[in-house]
C-alpha cells in the first residue's frame, strides 16, 4: 500500500524533476514535460514491442532519443524566442505539449491505442517477513534513487554538472567564464527530457502507454510546487508526498478523493511555507 | 604593443545610446584606467569588449584580431577575463566551485589547480573560505573571488569593473594593491574602470575619461591628476576664487 504509493510518488518526483531542472535553468516552466514523459514511453514501446529490444537497452534508447528530442525542442522552438516575456515562452512549452500529443497519434503504430511494455519482472513477488513486496515497485524505487544519485554526482563533481548549476545561479556570470550559456541550456532541456522519458517508462506498466498518459504532469506539476520550485532535493520529497497521500487518500478515504489529493497537499503546504518546502529563502547578496 | 583597440565603438541598450564613439589603446603589460561618473558608460565598455553586448558600429581589436560581435565565451578562450560590477559571484556555489567556474575554458587540470593556489596565495583568506558557499562571504571576499575567478581563465587582458564598490577604504587599498601585485607578477594587463578615481589614478600608468558616452580627455594617469577638472570634478578638490568662494557655474575646458 505505501509501497504503491511511494513507488507512484518516484514517477511524480521524476517528473518533477523535470520541471525543476529546466525552471532553475531557465526560469521557463516547461509544461509539455509531461507529454516529453508520454513520448519517452512511445519510444520504448517502439523499441520493446516493435524490435523486440531488451528491457534494459529499450530504457537506454528512449532515454538517448528523448534528450535529443530535448535538445532539439530547445534549439529549435525556445531559443528564437529568447527574451520574450515569460508568458509567450510558457503558451509555447503548452502548445508544444499539443503538437507532441497530436504527432503520436498519427505515428502508425502508435496511435490512441493503449499498450503495454513487457517487463522482465511484472508478475514476481518477494516475501519478506510475511509481507508481500511487489518487485514491480521495488524496482520503480530503486531505478529512481540510482538515477537521483546518479545526478547528485553529475551535478556535483563533473565540470559541466557545476556548470549548469553556475549557470542556473547566475547566468550573467556563467557569460564572463566563458561558459556557454546557450549550449548549456540546450543541455539541461536534453537532461530534464531524458529525465522525462525515464519516468515515462518506470510509469509505463502501471498506467500503460497512451497518447494522454501526459496528463500525469498534472500531478507532478504540483509535486514540484510542493518541494519549492527550483529545488532537486524539493522535487523528489514532494512526488513522494504526493504520491503516498494519493495512495492512502484511494485507501481510507471516499472514492474521488485519490484523485484531488494531490492538490489538497499543494494548498495546505503553501498555506504554510508559501515558497515550498525547499524553496530558495537565500536572496542575492547586493 | 597595443593588446586591445577599440575604434569608434557604439553600443546601445534599446533606444538608449550608451557609448557614442569611443575609440581607446590598451598597451601591454599595462594598467589602463576609465574614469567617469554614473551612467557615464564605462561598464558598457567593458561589457561590449566581453561580448555581452553587441556593438552598433565600431571595432574591437584584441591582438590585432577582430573580436566584436562574437559570443562571450569565444572571447573568454581567447584571453580576456572579466571581473563584474558587483561581483556576481555563483551564491551557491563553493568558493573553490566558483573558482574552477572561473578555469571553464581550461582543459589542463595540473594548471588549473596551479592556479587555484595561486589565487589562494594571493588571498589567504579564500582558502580558509574555500569549502564555503559563495553568497555567505562578505562584500570584499566576493570581490577578491570575483577577481580571483577572472584570474583562473589565465587572461592576457583581465577587465576589471569597479572593484571599489561597496568596499570600506581600507578594504579597497588592499585589493587594489593586489591588483597591481597581479600586474607586475603575471605581467596581466588591466583595463580598469572606476568611481574612485584616486586610486585608479594611484594604480593606473595611462587613464580616460568618460563622459555621457564619449572619452573626452586621455593622458598619463599623473599628468590627469595634475589636471585642475579632474581634480575638481572626479577628485573632489574645489577650486577656490580669489574671494574664497567656489565659482559657481564653473565650465568644464573640454565642453
Amino acid at each position: 500500500m505505501l509501497l504503491a504509493g511511494v513507488a507512484q510518488g518516484c514517477v511524480y518526483a521524476l517528473g518533477a524533476l523535470g520541471f525543476v531542472l529546466i525552471y532553475k535553468a531557465t526560469e521557463t516552466v516547461n509544461f509539455a514535460q509531461g507529454d516529453l514523459m508520454m513520448l519517452g514511453g512511445f519510444f520504448a514501446l517502439t523499441a520493446s514491442v516493435t524490435l523486440g529490444w531488451p528491457y534494459w537497452a529499450t530504457i537506454l534508447f528512449a532515454v538517448a532519443a528523448m534528450a535529443v528530442v530535448g535538445m532539439l525542442a530547445e534549439r529549435l522552438i525556445l531559443r528564437p524566442v529568447l527574451g520574450q516575456p515569460a508568458f509567450t515562452v510558457v503558451m509555447i512549452t503548452i502548445g508544444l505539449g499539443y503538437v507532441v500529443r497530436g504527432v503520436v497519434t498519427m505515428v502508425p503504430g502508435w496511435g490512441t491505442e493503449t499498450y503495454q511494455i513487457a517487463t522482465p519482472f511484472v508478475d514476481d513477488v518477494w516475501t519478506l517477513g510475511g509481507v508481500i513486496l511487489p518487485v514491480q515497485q521495488l524496482m520503480v524505487i530503486g531505478m529512481t534513487a540510482a538515477l537521483c544519485a546518479l545526478l547528485y554526482f553529475f551535478f556535483r563533481f563533473s565540470t559541466l554538472g557545476v556548470a549548469m548549476q553556475a549557470t542556473s545561479q547566475n547566468q550573467l556570470a556563467a557569460y564572463y567564464m566563458g561558459i556557454p550559456v546557450r549550449r548549456v541550456n540546450m543541455m539541461i532541456w536534453g537532461l530534464s527530457a531524458g529525465v522525462a522519458a525515464f519516468a515515462g517508462i518506470l510509469l509505463a506498466p502501471v498506467t500503460f502507454v497512451h497518447s494522454n498518459m501526459g496528463f500525469i504532469g498534472l500531478k507532478a506539476f504540483p509535486a514540484a510546487v510542493v518541494g519549492g520550485f527550483g529545488s532537486v532535493p524539493g522535487a523528489i520529497v514532494g512526488g513522494l508526498i504526493i504520491g503516498v497521500v494519493e495512495a492512502l487518500a484511494g485507501f481510507y478515504l471516499p472514492e474521488g478523493f485519490k484523485d484531488v489529493a494531490a492538490y489538497i497537499v499543494v494548498l495546505v503546504v503553501l498555506l504554510v511555507w508559501p515558497s515550498g518546502i525547499f524553496g530558495e529563502t537565500g536572496r542575492k547578496k547586493v | 604593443m597595443n593588446i586591445l583597440e577599440l575604434s569608434n565603438v557604439e553600443a546601445s541598450y534599446g533606444p538608449v545610446q550608451a557609448l557614442r564613439g569611443v575609440s581607446l589603446t590598451v598597451e601591454k603589460g599595462k594598467i589602463i584606467t576609465v574614469l567617469g561618473a554614473n551612467g557615464a558608460g564605462k561598464s558598457t565598455i567593458l561589457k561590449t569588449i566581453s561580448g555581452i553586448i553587441d556593438p552598433s558600429k565600431g571595432q574591437i581589436r584584441f591582438n590585432g584580431e577582430e573580436i566584436q560581435g562574437r559570443d562571450p565565451d569565444r572571447i573568454v578562450r581567447g584571453g580576456i577575463g572579466h571581473a563584474p560590477e558587483g561581483r556576481e559571484v555563483f551564491a551557491l556555489l563553493s568558493v573553490e566551485e566558483n573558482l574552477r567556474m572561473g578555469a571553464y575554458t581550461r582543459r589542463d587540470r595540473d594548471g588549473v589547480a596551479k592556479d587555484i593556489e595561486l589565487v589562494y596565495g594571493y588571498f589567504p583568506i579564500l582558502k580558509e573560505r574555500a569549502r564555503q558557499e559563495a553568497g555567505l562571504l562578505s562584500g570584499g571576499q566576493q570581490q577578491m573571488l570575483a577577481i580571483g575567478r577572472a584570474l583562473l581563465s589565465r587572461p592576457k587582458l583581465m577587465l576589471m569593473d569597479e572593484p571599489s564598490l561597496g568596499l570600506s577604504p581600507l578594504l579597497t587599498q588592499e585589493i587594489f594593491r593586489i591588483i597591481v601585485r597581479i600586474n607586475r607578477e603575471q605581467g596581466t594587463t588591466i583595463l580598469l574602470v572606476e568611481q574612485n578615481a584616486n586610486m585608479a589614478l594611484d594604480v593606473g600608468d595611462h587613464g580616460y575619461v568618460l563622459e555621457v558616452g564619449r572619452i573626452v580627455m586621455e593622458d598619463t594617469c599623473q599628468r590627469l591628476a595634475q589636471n585642475k577638472d579632474v581634480q575638481e570634478f572626479y577628485l573632489g578638490m574645489k577650486a577656490h576664487g580669489v574671494r574664497g568662494q567656489r565659482r559657481w557655474k564653473k565650465k568644464k575646458q573640454w565642453r
